[in-house]
């Protein structure tokens, strides 16, 4: 390659081309088929891409919007923490790159922390977003989680927590880590409290994180496609150098292994946890579920296959093991 | 065979000079090398300490990563009599990656837990190089919850790169087994320690080192990441471990300063791979004074002080 294949081609070929590139915002390709999708029919359809059913990230608000009563919710005021107390840098200051990430979201850090009613009942809720440096998890986010478990403890409500995250925040360095055990701190005191507090993983969500609070929910939910995972794919593919089976590590492939209870739509979030919520918490069935035979249609897996260690599973009904 | 570290190269070409002439002496006894040997090994001992005084992070992950440096089964052989291994997560498997059992402290039971990164080919691959999987997490949560019961106090010798990522791990659930292992930490009734001999990897560590007391050897380093796998994400040049463990802040007098360990045991001069004894003595020590000074408390007043401990973690940082 040189100089004029490099800069100059490209140039010309963009001169010449016709703009056949639709404005940024306005429509959206679908990562899984490719299909073009208008945004505004995205965001009616709370980020599913309506044919292939693709889970694309919804931003904070609407996500809040779409599982709370009326849409509406009241933010809890985060405590402050300290700001890069490894005063690090990489190719850049990390105290850049916190302000860049906060003009960018406008928010200060990965975790917002809300209360609201769903189905009338009063819940606290947590979410963590990827757009705020993968949603990675720091002093500011281990706090804001840690505060979000305390404030249902207060209040006596469930805590649902939407979670995703690409693992601790490295400029952060074992202060990220502690976070680990700090979080699992308030889940056990909610969970000595007697309330629920339910987990539903979206995409992606991996190492510390992972490994900490998101795994120790009383019921955990994965949105369809998800990666959830401790170590990541790369990671894995690097060490044993092989590539990694298809669907590995996605939400369909840990409900078959056994690590969340169900991968639900995100359409009938709200459903399936106001149900399960009011009946962990001996509430009377909410108007508009009571009666439903099932309020989560058993979800399609992606691809069925025996977990390992069932190879031994055979055809036609064996006879059961007896304790004689 | 002492192993030299690419650093300590004046200490080993002294060294080895001191080894030539004792050989040369050997054949020929007319040749008096008393006092050449004396006058270099002084010398050698000079370098050493001028190296030592002022280790950089990166060589000290060196040094927490010494093949001869003593291992979990070298703790084990130390300072623990009776030692009784237990085996297995009564669930999948057997992890030999994570050693857990009982054994006497100077007479009295403790629960042990730890990695072992082995010391050869054949024990190095046994044990996976440290790198335990979920079942390792699993059988400590299991030893654990045994010591709870029978009030026994709880010691783990923290020594692993990492948890292991493979696809077997990630199937069943290393995730989930890192964080019960680490929840069951928080829930003991009775006093647990966790002393990094040498590398605290990430989640495969605080698995098992969320402690009343976390103490570190003075060459240990412990950190959210290895420096390669840091300097692979942040400067995405895995050739640049050296710039991220230099600024990561992986070592004890580091974490010290933030809170994050109780206290550093000293290694002497030269490091714990050349003076496996005198380190076993501060280790003793300092594992004689954890018992003493949470002797008396109940299950609560334990359960609550590693609780607030933790959570106070980062909060003095300005």
């Amino acid at each position: 390659m040189n100089w004029i294949n490099n800069v100059v081609r490209p140039k010309i070929r963009s001169l010449l081309k016709p703009k056949d590139t639709v404005p940024e915002n306005l429509w959206v390709k679908c990562p899984e088929s490719g299909e073009m999708v208008f945004a505004g029919d995205l965001e009616a359809n709370q980020w599913v891409v309506p044919n292939s059913g693709y889970h694309m990230k919804i931003k904070t608000t609407d996500r809040l919007r779409h599982f709370l009563d009326d849409g509406r919710y009241e933010a809890v005021p985060l405590p402050q923490v300290a700001q890069d107390p490894l005063r690090f840098r990489d190719s850049k200051r990390y105290i850049d790159r916190l302000k860049e990430s906060r003009s960018k979201t406008g928010t200060e850090d990965a975790v917002m922390v809300v209360t609201g009613q769903l189905y009338a009942s009063p819940v606290t809720v947590v979410v963590q977003d990827f757009d705020f440096m993968g949603g990675s998890l720091g002093m500011a986010a281990g706090q804001a989680v840690i505060t979000g478990l305390e404030t249902a403890l207060r209040r006596r409500t469930p805590l649902v927590l939407f979670v995703a995250s690409g693992g601790a925040r490295m400029q952060e360095g074992i202060l990220s880590l502690m976070q680990m055990p700090r979080t699992t701190v308030a889940v056990l005191r909610l969970r000595e409290a007697g309330l629920p507090f339910i987990v539903v993983f979206t995409n992606p969500t991996t190492g510390g994180v992972t490994a900490s609070y998101a795994m120790l929910g009383d019921v955990h939910i994965a949105e369809p496609g998800a990666l959830i995972c401790f170590a990541g794919p790369r990671v894995i593919e690097q060490t044993i150098r092989e590539k990694l089976p298809k669907g590995f590590q996605r939400s369909e492939y840990l409900h078959e292994h056994g690590m969340v209870d169900m991968v639900v739509h995100r359409h009938n979030l709200r459903s399936t946890i106001g149900s399960l919520v009011a009946m962990l918490t001996k509430v009377d069935a909410p108007e508009a579920l009571s009666g439903t035979q099932t309020v989560q249609p058993t979800p399609t897996l992606i691809q069925s296959r025996p977990a390992e260690g069932d190879d031994d599973l055979v055809a036609t009904q064996p006879v059961a093991a007896h304790a004689e | 065979m002492q192993s030299y570290l690419d650093f300590e190269k004046p200490v080993a070409d002294l060294e080895g000079k001191i080894a030539e002439l004792k050989s040369m002496a050997q054949t020929d006894n007319a040749v008096s090398i008393e006092e050449e040997v004396g006058r270099l090994a002084a010398r050698a001992d000079e370098a050493l300490a001028e190296i030592y005084r002022k280790l950089t992070p990166w060589q000290k992950t060196q040094v927490a990563r010494h093949p001869q440096r003593p291992h979990f089964s070298d703790y084990v052989r130390g300072l623990i009599t009776e030692w009784t291994p237990l085996a297995g997560d009564r669930k999948f498997a057997e992890d030999a990656a994570l050693q857990a059992g009982f054994g006497r402290f100077e007479g009295k039971p403790v629960a042990i837990l730890g990695q072992e990164k082995g010391n050869s080919t054949e024990t190095r691959l046994r044990h996976n190089f440290g790198m335990a999987r979920p079942e390792g997490y699993r059988k400590a949560v299991r030893i654990m919850e045994m010591a709870d019961r029978f009030g026994i106090p709880v010691i783990a010798f923290v020594d692993t790169a990492g948890a292991y990522p493979g696809i077997g791990a990630e199937e069943r659930g290393q995730a989930e087994a890192i964080a019960r292992s680490t929840e069951k930490c928080l829930e003991l009734g009775v006093p647990n320690l966790a002393v990094i001999i040498g590398e605290g990897g990430s989640g495969g560590a605080i698995a098992i080192a969320t402690a009343n007391r976390v103490l570190m050897l003075e060459n240990a380093i412990y950190s959210v990441i290895s420096p390669e796998a840091g300097a692979s994400i942040l400067w995405r040049d895995a050739g640049k471990a050296q710039d991220a463990a230099n600024n990561m802040k992986i070592t004890a007098t580091d974490l010290l300063g933030f809170g994050v360990i109780d206290g550093i045991i000293p290694e002497p001069t030269g490091g714990a791979h050349r003076h496996a004894a005198a380190v076993m003595g501060e280790t003793r020590r300092a594992i004689a004074q954890f018992i003493t000074d949470f002797a008396d408390r109940g299950r609560l007043e334990l359960r609550e002080h590693r609780r607030e401990k933790f959570l106070a973690i980062g909060s003095a940082l300005g």
